[in-house]
């Protein structure tokens, strides 16, 4: 008896797409809750990403408590302006005398209020739009899939920056225009997993039952959707951040005087070209760190989800 | 671990080449095959061994999630990325197969094995011209470019394709499913291989179409020295193509032998239970109940001490669940996996065998005599796709009784669906058609019917899995069907829900369950129930067992009479299995095109005379019994309902076409020919009678259809 | 083929109306008075008033629209608040200069991101495949700004390899210019590494999975013949669909790279325009970038029916 080698390689040419045996094989069955979660706890990138993530949020609401000094004194003493990092001040000090560690830590509050809100919203507004789109199918998805194309063709950084440049900056107005600004996405995502539950025939037999359209769409169909919203929120999530830390660094997201990394990046700029590279690396890794982990999350998630 | 078993019987007696023994086509030996999921190792296969001598056609039949696939991957070491040979050995003419690395193994692929499979739409890559893709097995066998395309198009003549050179030029997606299947199976030939594997090779294709590649198979068995491993689900299919066949059940090989011999005196349980719950010819509702396999196949994976089947097994013994038998030689090459061999055949008398007749109602109306429940009056369906009209349905007349079952039958592209959505209301019919239930007229789509008429009007679908919400449990589906049809009044909702899963034989405790959680046949029993819950009038199925093994079928089947009975609901019930249709239904429909070909009680369509379309349909069904009907073959494949055929729009297919030339002018109108039937035909019943007595001779030449056979371009 | 076409164009054309509306409304209505928001809170109600009749906001939303809409169509994007001077000869310049560093960036980034999806696909489940999408993941996630401080921060200020601006001054030779560029560009390569990468791995590995692959396996083709001849036909088409959709946003990246590495393009202007309020340049630059977006997905779309031959038979019909 020979120990027979597997489908010849483990990846790539030469072997069939995974077997999931016949009786996991029903239509993209959700796998059960438990299940997902015994699987996210095995998988490294989720516990990465989880942790990374629950010290921002840590930071987010105890920020002031841990961080070593006040993130806002001012001080112009010689010796206290673009300080290097050193013992007292691990990460140096700004232009401003404060001390950056205590900025970075306190920094995750503004960014960790405002996306999760931004993203609740659009992913809310965007699985109603997308739900409508993909249900009625015919003129109304032809009229608002013009309407989302429009805004698609912009670059969603552009879109946000001109609505706040128009309506002027302020915490509300970034979440609205966040959440706005990612409904068409969201909805192109939703009404694409839609139109193929459509054309599933439960949905034909609760119209058999004479159901009404708000009732299929919502209780029929949504749940079916779920998986791909809640990727898609994971997703959009990271994107926020993105869109927020961008927005702050260009003048028209978080506004000072609330630290920020992103405003703390653009006010310390231009100290690189003299070599204070600590007042704007260190916030940097941090929305690296924040995007990234929120990514790993989410990415994940996905990976489980699907099976 | 089973004996090695000599040396395969010998095969058909063909052009044996003189010399030294021929190694066998294709040994296994104890062969474990096991799929890594979700971190455990899943069995798929346990110790297989079965050999395929040279020339021979070795038929494996098994249901699904028996491994039969996994078989054909293994020997062409084309298993899944998580699949594994985790144990015994595997050689294709004399070579081990197992050992084979690189340059080795593709030599094999290319000139030894080669394999043809479900989905022929699949099988071909879209963005290259099929000449191209034939032309490549030439050339890897060293032939110039120029060189190959020759080959190719000798190659697609070999297969009967009439236009080669111009199908070369084609692109996969513009030949039907027919047409690539025999380029496929050009392809697999072109190498002449010692071992050639089909796997469910017509499964995706209608019954006419089947019928001729089966055909084409057969004859080129008679050209080549090819030994074929066939895989299928379908046994007729198997006991038409192979010499022997090997039972596969949840892994395991349970019996193997000459086809004549497992499917006339089969000698497992297993075998015997798959041949019994076929609807065989002739046999009929009001004759008895179909025979069932009782429980589930056994989860992958799952360990077992005694026999695999033995749950399920109607002989079983004490022995039976303590220790696993062998696959034990019973002489003549036979062997079964059963330490009872000689009783299996006692199963079928056992439980509820045939002789019981089903919960007939008793002196129930001759059909013509029941009032008609439906009523369709000219009902026509087309759809505008690009800027052709497509006429999917052409002036339908058709009534179906109260308590009457009507079969609906008919190639995949007549109309059967659209018959069924546009009678529930799915999608309206065009302005003029009528369709009345109990003498009230019902609105064309389903939004503007009033509640009792929705409730009246159900309808089972093929496929469970995407017919049952996947987030609902059982209860809420079931619930929600209550509570919309009729409302809680009455009796208790609780004690309704009860008493409707316990009508399709389920218990209440699966009401909790997610329709994941149930197995195909419990999924489609849910459905079942769910059409029920609000008394209807009509059930529509479509399909409903085409999803579901046999073994499930049967009891599917049986639930549908028993339900009939009690509530004497009407079915409308469309099917592409002519014996489930005969089995079942009172009157039969058969459409072609759009139009009603045919009408008529069940008995009298099947007997005979028949329509020619209809009975080119009875004539492509392969037959476990063996009686070969009077064979005619349909040529050519279903013409565009865009643009159909002037006069009968059977003409261009039609093996009894008229030689006046009336058939290709004038359509004929669909007139009743005897009490209760009616026909579109211009030959006359006596004279189609007459016809039908005496095989035809070859099918006349069809002008038109060529390479492309439905659109001309 | 020729109604495919007008179908298709129509859509655009429709879309790129509904753009112009969404941003005549965004840079038009929503900021409430022009005059105050462009002059500030200190202005007198008389200034304010003859600045809106200057730019004659005192008459009704169509009318304006109608005469923006016109003028663009005569080439006239109206006059910059700021500058007060026309501002299509500067949004063309701007674009010029954007379009090297994107074209640059684009050099680098295809070729890259398709070989490692590939890459990638081909390795599907193994190592190299978990660390290609993570770190491409990552990468596509991080601000641009923040992967352009790393980068500056390493090449410019430790290394001192390269120059820390993008601007090279005007008569600058190629090399030179090149030689700016490259910093600037490798955030954007980061940007959209990750997601090109993974779109070609997602249909590499579709195509790898495919019956028809099988098929050319079994048939016993050489590996290098099945990947080349059967995969990446199949696999890349859509992927360089994906890329071209994908320029448009490259030219969204280049907002905040342009400002971080001071270089005088598109984005830049936009940037300047919304900091001082200058709403005909700001509508001017961001329609700009709309329209780019529109043509690079038309020219995706038309290649792909070109080169596809199910799309090409259905739109010949």
């Amino acid at each position: 008896m020979t120990a027979a080698p597997p489908g010849d390689r483990a990846g790539g040419i030469g072997a069939g797409p995974p077997e999931r045996t016949a009786v996991a094989a029903g239509a993209s069955t959700p796998p059960a809750p438990r299940t997902v979660a015994r699987r996210l706890l095995r998988s490294p990138t989720f516990l990465v990403g989880a942790a990374v993530l629950v010290f921002w949020i840590v930071c987010a609401i105890f920020g002031y408590s841990i961080a070593p000094y006040s993130p806002t004194a001012i001080s112009y003493s010689l010796h206290a302006v673009n300080a290097a990092p050193s013992a007292a001040h691990w990460f140096g000090t700004d232009p401003d005398g404060r001390d950056v560690l205590s900025r970075v830590l306190v920094g995750s509050r503004a960014i960790l209020q405002v996306t999760p809100l931004a993203t609740l919203l659009g992913t809310a507004a965007g699985t109603v739009l997308g739900l409508v789109m993909g249900y009625f199918g015919g003129l109304v998805d032809l009229v608002l899939g013009r309407l989302v194309d429009a805004v698609l063709a912009l670059p969603l950084v552009i879109v946000a920056f001109l609505l706040i440049v128009a309506l002027g900056a302020s915490t509300l107005t970034l979440i609205v225009v966040i959440g706005a600004v990612f409904t068409p996405h969201i909805g192109r995502t939703v009404r694409s997993a839609v139109l193929g539950e459509r054309e599933l025939e439960y949905v034909a037999t609760a119209r058999l039952r004479g159901e009404r359209a708000p009732y299929i769409m919502f209780v029929e169909i949504l749940p079916n959707v779920l998986a791909p919203i809640l990727v898609e929120f994971g997703v959009r999530l990271g994107y926020a951040v993105f869109t927020v830390a961008t927005l702050s660094y260009l003048g028209f997201g978080i506004q000072p005087p609330t630290p920020d990394w992103g405003v703390d990046i653009s006010a310390n700029y231009i100290g690189l070209s003299s070599g204070y590279w600590w007042e704007t690396l260190f916030p940097a890794l941090a929305i690296a760190s924040l995007v990234v982990s929120i990514n790993l999350v989410s990415d994940a998630v996905e990976k489980v989800l699907a099976g | 671990m089973s004996s090695a078993s000599g040396a395969a019987p010998p095969g058909r007696p063909g052009r044996h080449v003189a010399g030294p023994v021929e190694p066998d086509a294709l040994a296994v030996e104890g062969l474990q095959v096991s799929y890594r999921v979700g971190g455990r190792d899943l069995l798929a296969l346990r110790d297989v061994s079965l050999r395929v001598g040279p020339r021979q056609a070795y038929g494996l039949v098994g249901e699904s999630g028996s491994g039969k696939s996994t078989v054909a991957l293994a020997v062409t070491r084309y298993l899944a990325r998580n699949g594994r040979v985790s144990g015994g050995t595997i050689s294709v003419a004399g070579t081990d197969v197992l050992a084979l690395r690189g340059e080795r193994l593709r030599r094999l692929r290319a000139e030894t094995v080669s394999m043809v499979y479900q989905e022929p739409g699949k099988a071909l890559n879209p963005s290259i011209r099929v000449g191209r893709q034939l032309a490549e097995v030439f050339e890897i066998a060293g032939a110039r470019r120029r060189e190959a395309l020759a080959a190719a198009e000798d190659a697609l003549t070999r297969v009967q394709i009439s236009d080669p050179r111009r199908l070369l030029e084609r692109y996969p997606h513009e030949l039907s499913g027919g047409m690539l299947q025999r380029v496929v199976i050009a392809m697999a030939l072109a190498s002449e291989p010692s071992l050639l594997i089909l796997d469910e090779p017509t499964t995706a294709l209608d019954a006419t179409v089947e019928a001729e590649v089966l055909d084409l198979v057969s004859s080129l068995r008679e050209e080549l020295d090819t030994s074929i491993l066939f895989i299928s689900h379908n046994l007729a299919v198997i006991a038409k193509m192979c010499d022997r066949v090997g039972v596969l059940y949840a892994g395991e090989l349970v019996e193997e032998g000459s086809a004549s011999e497992v499917f006339t005196e089969p000698r497992h349980p297993y075998t015997v239970g798959l041949l019994s719950c076929i609807p065989r010819r002739g046999l009929r509702k009001d004759h008895g109940r179909l025979d069932t396999i009782p429980g589930f196949l056994p989860a992958p994976g799952s360990v077992l001490a005694g026999c695999i089947f033995a749950p399920r097994c109607g002989l079983v013994e004490a022995q039976c669940r303590l220790s696993e038998p062998p696959l034990a030689e019973l002489g003549n090459y036979r062997r079964s996996r059963c330490y009872f061999p000689g009783r299996a055949l006692e199963v079928g008398s056992r439980g509820a065998g045939p002789g019981e007749p089903a919960e007939a109602p008793a002196g129930r109306p001759p059909v013509g005599a029941r009032a008609p429940l439906l009523g369709l009056r000219q009902v026509s369906k087309s759809f505008s796709a690009r800027h052709e009209q497509l006429h999917a349905l052409v002036g339908i007349d058709l009534e179906i009784g109260s308590g009457e079952t009507l079969g609906l039958v008919g190639e995949s592209g007549s109309g059967k669906t659209t018959l069924a959505r546009a009678v529930l209301g799915l999608s309206a019919p065009d302005e003029g058609s009528t369709i009345e239930l109990n003498g009230v007229p019902l609105a064309g789509s389903a939004g503007r019917r009033t509640g009792d008429q929705l409730a009246a009007v159900q309808i089972v679908f093929q496929n469970p899995d995407s017919a049952l919400n996947r987030r609902h449990s059982v209860r809420r589906i079931l619930r929600r069907a209550l509570a919309r049809s009729a409302g809680p009044r009455g009796m208790d909702r609780e004690e309704r829900l009860a008493e409707l899963i316990g009508s399709v034989r389920m218990e209440p405790r699966q009401l909790g369950l997610r329709p994941a959680q149930l197995s195909g046949g419990l999924k489609q029993r849910v459905a079942i129930a769910r059409a029920f819950a609000g008394e209807p009038a009509l059930v529509v199925c479509d399909e409903p067992t085409s999803a579901l093994d046999v073994s499930v079928q049967a009891a599917i089947l049986n639930l549908l009479v028993e339900l009939q009975a009690r509530r004497n609901v009407s079915y409308l019930f469309i099917s592409h299995d002519l014996g489930v249709v005969r089995y079942l239904a009172d009157r039969i429909a058969v459409l072609y095109l759009g139009r009603l070909m045919e009408v008529g009680p069940a008995e009298a369509v099947f007997s005979g005379p028949q329509h020619p379309y209809t009975e080119a349909l009875l004539s492509a069904v392969p037959s476990l019994d063996g009686q070969r009907r009077g064979r005619i073959r349909l040529t050519g494949e279903i013409p565009s309902a865009a643009s159909p055929p002037s006069g009968c729009v059977f003409h261009t297919r039609c093996p009894r076409r008229l030689a006046s030339g009336i058939c290709e002018s004038a359509e004929p109108p669909l007139l009743e020919v005897a009490a209760g039937r009616t026909m579109r035909c211009h030959i006359p019943l006596d004279e189609l009678a007459q016809l039908q007595r005496e095989p035809p001779a070859e099918a006349p030449a069809v002008p038109g259809a060529s390479a492309n056979g439905s659109s001309p371009l | 083929m020729a109604s495919y076409l007008v179908k298709r164009l129509g859509l655009a054309v429709v879309t790129l109306v509904l753009l112009s509306m969404i941003i005549f409304l965004a840079g038009q209505v929503l900021p409430g008075d022009p005059g105050r928001a462009v002059l500030g809170n200190f202005a007198s109600a008389q200034s304010v008033r003859v600045f809106d009749h200057r730019i004659g906001y005192d008459r009704p939303f169509v009318t304006q629209y109608w005469s923006w809409v016109s003028g663009i169509v005569r080439g006239n994007f109206g006059i910059s608040y700021q500058y007060n001077s026309p501002v299509a000869p500067m949004i063309f310049s701007g674009l010029w200069n954007s379009l090297k560093l994107a074209l640059l960036a684009l050099c680098i980034i295809v070729p890259l991101s398709i070989g490692a999806g590939v890459l990638a696909a081909l390795n599907v489940g193994r190592p190299l495949d978990r660390i290609i999408s993570i770190l491409g993941l990552s990468g596509s996630t991080v601000p641009e700004f923040v992967s352009g401080i790393f980068v500056i921060v390493i090449f410019a200020v430790v290394f001192k390899l390269l120059p820390p601006t993008a601007d090279s001054g005007a008569g600058a030779g190629f090399f030179t210019q090149l030689d700016h560029l490259v910093l600037p560009a490798i955030p954007l390569v980061v940007e959209f590494f990750g997601y090109i990468s993974r779109i070609t791995r997602a249909t590499t590995v579709e195509a790898l999975d495919s019956d028809y692959v099988r098929t050319a396996v079994l048939k016993g083709l050489r590996r290098r013949t099945v990947i080349r001849r059967h995969v990446l036909r199949n696999s890349l088409l859509p992927a360089i669909t994906v890329i071209a959709s994908q320029t448009g946003y490259l030219i969204g990246g280049l907002v905040v790279i342009e400002t971080l590495f001071q270089y005088p393009g598109i984005g830049d202007l936009i940037y300047n325009a919304a900091k001082n309020k200058d709403f005909p340049m700001l509508e001017a630059g961001v329609l700009a970038i709309g329209v780019i977006y529109l043509l690079a997905t038309l020219a995706a779309d038309l290649a792909s029916s070109l080169l596809n031959p199910r799309v090409r038979i259905d739109a010949t019909r």
